[in-house]
C-alpha cells in the first residue's frame, strides 16, 4: 500500500482510500480528494514539507503527515 | 419590503471584489455575534431596501471550521431571501461542491460564474444554459473585476428573492443513499415537523454532530436511524460522511462532463512559470526574505518612520496653537496641560501610527491579492508549526520589530483561530522600536562596556516567542489536534488598486475607532493620576512625587521588590507610565530622578529591562489586541500571560543574578545620572541593522535545515536500498 506521502514528484496517482479521523478526512475530501480522483505531485516545499499537488485542475498544498492518510495507486 | 441576499463562495473566487462592486461604499464591517469572524453588510447599489451580506469565504458547510459553522448558522437561522453563489469558473469542479451543499438549504440560489474573462483566455468553454438547466437554478456569467454581467446577476437575484418560484438547485444521490435519507426523513417526521426536514435527514445520515446535538431525538428513533446509516456504511465500506462527499463530487463530475469543454493546456501556465521561480528549491527563501525586507524597509524604517515624524510635527503644531489660544483666553494652568498634553497628546499618539498602518496594509493586501501570501505559508510552514504558529505568523513578528500594533493587526492573515490568537499573544515579545530607548538608556548608564546586552534583548524576546509557543501549545487553551494545513495555492493575479485601497482604508478606520477609544481613555486617566495630588491639586511635572500616581507607585512597589527594583516608587511608576508608550519610561525616570535619586545595580537594571521587554505592551497595542481578539477575555489572557512571564523571568534574573554576582561590581548600587539620561536613550542598542542580522540568522538556519533534510533523505534512501 502506497500513500501520497511516498509518491514521487511529477508522478500521477489515483486515490484508493482516505483514512484518518473525521475532521481531517472531511477537510481532505471537501477539497476534492475523493475516491478515484487523479492527483499529481508537483513539488515539495524548500524546507521539505508541505507538498504541492494538482487536484481537479487546481493547486493544493498539504503537509506530509496529512498526505500519509491518503492511500493511492 | 426588505430583502436580504447572502453572498456565498469559496475563498479566492472574487467574492470580496464582487461585494465591493455590488454595494459601493455603503458597507459596514462587524463581527458575527459571539465570534470574531468578520461580517460585512451593505445596501445593494441601485435597489432600495435590499441588503447584501457577505458570508466568510468557505469551501464547504462542514461542522468543523468556525467560518463554515458561522455561514451555515446564518443561512439556516436568518433564512436570507436568496443566495448569490459565486463560482470561480476557472476552477469549476471544486467550486460547485459548495453549490451542492447550498442546494440542500431550500433557499433560492443564483450562481455567478465569475472570472469568465480568465476562463475565455485559457480556452475553457462552458455551456451556461445547459449548466443552468442541470443545476435547476439561474446561472449568470460575470467578471467582478471588469464589472460585466453584474446587472443581470443582481436583477436575477432580486427576482429570485421576490418570487415564490423556487430556484433551488437539485442534487442527486445514488438511489440507495437517497432512499436511506428518505427513510430517515420519515422517522424524523414522526417525531417533529420542520420545513427543512430533508436537510436535517441528510445531516443525520452524515452523523453531523451539531445537528445531532440540536435535535434531541428519543433513543429508539436514534437507534432506528443509526441502523439505516450503518447498513449504508457496510454496503459502501466507508463512513456515511465520506459516502455523501463522494457522491457530491460524482454528481459534479457528471455535470461538468456535459457542460465544460477543457482544452488540453500546452506548456506551463503563467502561474506555473512564476511558481517555478518563487517556490523554487534554492530561490524560494532568498526571494521570500528579499520581499519581507523590502516591506519592512519601506513601511517601518523609511517612509513609515518619516510619516511618524510628520504626524508628530503636525500634532506639535496643533499643541502649540491650542496652548496659545487657551493662554490668551485665560484658561487655568492645568486645563491647558490637560487639553494640550492629555487630550491632544493621546489622540496624536493614535494618529502617529495610522500612516504606517496604511502603508503596511497596502503591502499586505498586495501580497494577499496577488496570491503570494499563500506561498509564504507554503514556504515557512515547516518552521513555524513547531511553535504552534502558522507560516504566516512570520509577517506579524517581523512587523513587530518596528511596532507591535501593525504587527498584531497583520495577524488577520492567519486563518486558523488558535494560530491567530497565539500570534497576537506572542508578537509583543518581539522588541519594538519604542522599547529601544529604554534599553539604550540602561545600556549607556549601567552597561557602558558590555556589547552583549543589546542583542541579548532580541535573543530573550525571540526565545520567549519560541518557548511560549511550544509550551502554550500543550496547555488547555491551545491544545487539541493541530489544524490540518490543507491550503489552496491560488493562481497569481494582478492585484486591483481599488480593492487594495478599500482594504487599507477599512483597516485604518477600524484601528482609529476601536483601538483609539481604549488608548484615549487610558491615556487621559493616566494623565490625571500623574498630574494631580490626592487632594486634586494640580502639580505639573516637577512635583510628580506628590501625585496620585506616586502614591499608587508607592503602594504597589512591594510587587516589584522580588524583581529588585521595588525599593523606590520610581521604577514601579515607570512601569505604569510605560503603558502610555514604552519610551515614556525614560521621561518618567528623568522627571522622577530630578526629584529623588534612583538607584539600580547591573542585575536589577537587567531585570527591569527584561520586565519592560515582556510585560503588557502600551495601551495602543492593548487596544489592537482587543480589536483583533474580538473580546476582553482573550485580551486579558494575553496581557496576563505577557505580564506573568515578564514577572517570573525578571524575578529569576534578579535572584539568580544577585546570587551569582554577589559581592562583585554587578550588584553595586549606582545612581542613574539623569543629566545624560535623555541623551543616552537616543543611542543605538546594537550597531548595524538588527533586522538584517536577524534575517541573515534565520536564512542561515533555514538553509541548514534544507541541507539536513537532503542528508537525512539520502541516508533513508541508502537504508532502503540496503
Amino acid at each position: 500500500m502506497k500513500t501520497l506521502k511516498e509518491t514521487e514528484c511529477r508522478e500521477t496517482v489515483k486515490v484508493v482510500k482516505i483514512s484518518g479521523e473525521a475532521a481531517v478526512k472531511r477537510r481532505i475530501m471537501d477539497m476534492g480528494i475523493t475516491k478515484g480522483t487523479e492527483l499529481c505531485v508537483k513539488k515539495v516545499a524548500p524546507l521539505g514539507d508541505p507538498i504541492e499537488i494538482t487536484v481537479r485542475g487546481y493547486e493544493l498544498s498539504l503537509r506530509k503527515e496529512d498526505a500519509d492518510k491518503i492511500i493511492v495507486e | 419590503m426588505n430583502i436580504k441576499i447572502a453572498l456565498a463562495g469559496n475563498p479566492n473566487s472574487g467574492k470580496t471584489t464582487m461585494f465591493n462592486e455590488l454595494t459601493g461604499s455603503s458597507q459596514h464591517v462587524g463581527n458575527w455575534p459571539g465570534v470574531t469572524v468578520e461580517k460585512k453588510e451593505g445596501n445593494l447599489k441601485g435597489y432600495k431596501g435590499v441588503t447584501v451580506v457577505d458570508l466568510p469565504g468557505i469551501y464547504s458547510l462542514s461542522p468543523y471550521t468556525l467560518e463554515e459553522v458561522v455561514a451555515r448558522d446564518f443561512l439556516l437561522k436568518e433564512q436570507p431571501d436568496a443566495i448569490i453563489n459565486i463560482i470561480d469558473a476557472s476552477n469549476i469542479e471544486r467550486n460547485l461542491y459548495l453549490t451542492t451543499q447550498l442546494a440542500e438549504l431550500n433557499i433560492p440560489v443564483v450562481a455567478a460564474l465569475n472570472m469568465m474573462d480568465i476562463v475565455e483566455k485559457t480556452g475553457i468553454k462552458i455551456n451556461t444554459e445547459k449548466l443552468s438547466k442541470l443545476l435547476n437554478c439561474s446561472v449568470v456569467e460575470t467578471s467582478a473585476v471588469k464589472g460585466t454581467g453584474l446587472k443581470e446577476l443582481v436583477s436575477k437575484a432580486v427576482e429570485a428573492a421576490k418570487t415564490n418560484v423556487k430556484n433551488v438547485p437539485t442534487l442527486e444521490f445514488s438511489k440507495y443513499v437517497s432512499d436511506a435519507i428518505t427513510g430517515i426523513e420519515n422517522i424524523y417526521n414522526s417525531y417533529e415537523y420542520s420545513p427543512n426536514s430533508r436537510w436535517i435527514a441528510a445531516k443525520l445520515f452524515e452523523k453531523d454532530k451539531l445537528v445531532m446535538e440540536n435535535i434531541k431525538l428519543p433513543e429508539d428513533l436514534k437507534s432506528a436511524i443509526m441502523e439505516i446509516v450503518e447498513e449504508a456504511e457496510n454496503k459502501y465500506d466507508d463512513d456515511s460522511e465520506s459516502i455523501i462527499t463522494n457522491q457530491r463530487y460524482e454528481y459534479i463530475e457528471k455535470i461538468v462532463k456535459d457542460t465544460v469543454v477543457k482544452q488540453k493546456r500546452s506548456g506551463l501556465s503563467s502561474s506555473d512559470k512564476i511558481d517555478s521561480v518563487v517556490t523554487n528549491k534554492l530561490l524560494a527563501l532568498p526571494i521570500f526574505f528579499a520581499v519581507m525586507w523590502l516591506i519592512y524597509y519601506v513601511s517601518i524604517s523609511t517612509i513609515g518612520d518619516m510619516t511618524i515624524g510628520y504626524v508628530e510635527t503636525i500634532v506639535g503644531f496643533i499643541q502649540v496653537g491650542v496652548e496659545n489660544l487657551l493662554t490668551s483666553a485665560g484658561a487655568s494652568f492645568w486645563a491647558i496641560d490637560l487639553a494640550v498634553n492629555g487630550i491632544i497628546g493621546s489622540i496624536g499618539a493614535i494618529f502617529t501610527f495610522v500612516p504606517q498602518l496604511m502603508i503596511l496594509f497596502f503591502f499586505l493586501s498586495l501580497l494577499e491579492d496577488s496570491g503570494y501570501m499563500a506561498r509564504v505559508a507554503f514556504i515557512m510552514d515547516r518552521i513555524f508549526r513547531k511553535f504552534g504558529l502558522s507560516g504566516k505568523s512570520f509577517i506579524p513578528m517581523l512587523i513587530g520589530t518596528g511596532c507591535s500594533i501593525p504587527g498584531i493587526m497583520a495577524s488577520r492573515t492567519v486563518e486558523n483561530e488558535k494560530d491567530r490568537r497565539m500570534t497576537i499573544m506572542l508578537t509583543p515579545f518581539v522588541p519594538c522600536g519604542a522599547k529601544l530607548p529604554v534599553f539604550a538608556m540602561f545600556i549607556a548608564l549601567m552597561f557602558p562596556n558590555d556589547a552583549w546586552v543589546g542583542p541579548s534583548m532580541y535573543l530573550i524576546g525571540i526565545s520567549a516567542v519560541i518557548i511560549s509557543g511550544i509550551v502554550l501549545k500543550k496547555t488547555k487553551l491551545f491544545a487539541g489536534d493541530p489544524a490540518p494545513f490543507i491550503m489552496e495555492l491560488p493562481n497569481y493575479k494582478m492585484p486591483r488598486m481599488k480593492g487594495v485601497a478599500i482594504h487599507m482604508w477599512e483597516k485604518a478606520k477600524s484601528f482609529v475607532i476601536k483601538a483609539g477609544t481604549v488608548i484615549f481613555l487610558s491615556c487621559t486617566v493616566l494623565w490625571v493620576l500623574q498630574n494631580f495630588s490626592a487632594t486634586f491639586e494640580y502639580l505639573g511635572a516637577e512635583r510628580v512625587d506628590e501625585s496620585m500616581l506616586a502614591s499608587i507607585g508607592g503602594a504597589i512597589r512591594w510587587i516589584f521588590v522580588p524583581l529588585g527594583f521595588g525599593d523606590s516608587w520610581a521604577a514601579s511608576v515607570a512601569s505604569i507610565t510605560g503603558l502610555i508608550a514604552k519610551e515614556v519610561v525614560v521621561a518618567t525616570f528623568a522627571s522622577v530622578g530630578s526629584v529623588i535619586p534612583i538607584e539600580f545595580t547591573q542585575v536589577t537594571a537587567f531585570a527591569f529591562m527584561v520586565f519592560t521587554l515582556l510585560a503588557a505592551p502600551c495601551f495602543a497595542a492593548i487596544g489592537a489586541i482587543r480589536n483583533e481578539m474580538g473580546n476582553w477575555k482573550w485580551t486579558l489572557i494575553a496581557i496576563g500571560y505577557q505580564t506573568g512571564l515578564a514577572y517570573v523571568l525578571s524575578f529569576l534574573v534578579n535572584t539568580v543574578g544577585s546570587f551569582i554576582f554577589r559581592g562583585t561590581s554587578a550588584t553595586e548600587r549606582k545612581i542613574l545620572d539623569i543629566s545624560i539620561m535623555e541623551e543616552a536613550a537616543e543611542g543605538a542598542v546594537v550597531n548595524g541593522d538588527i533586522v538584517l542580522i536577524i534575517f541573515a540568522a534565520i536564512l542561515f538556519v533555514a538553509i541548514g535545515f534544507m541541507i539536513y533534510n537532503k542528508f537525512s533523505l539520502s541516508v533513508k534512501k541508502a537504508e532502503a536500498k540496503a
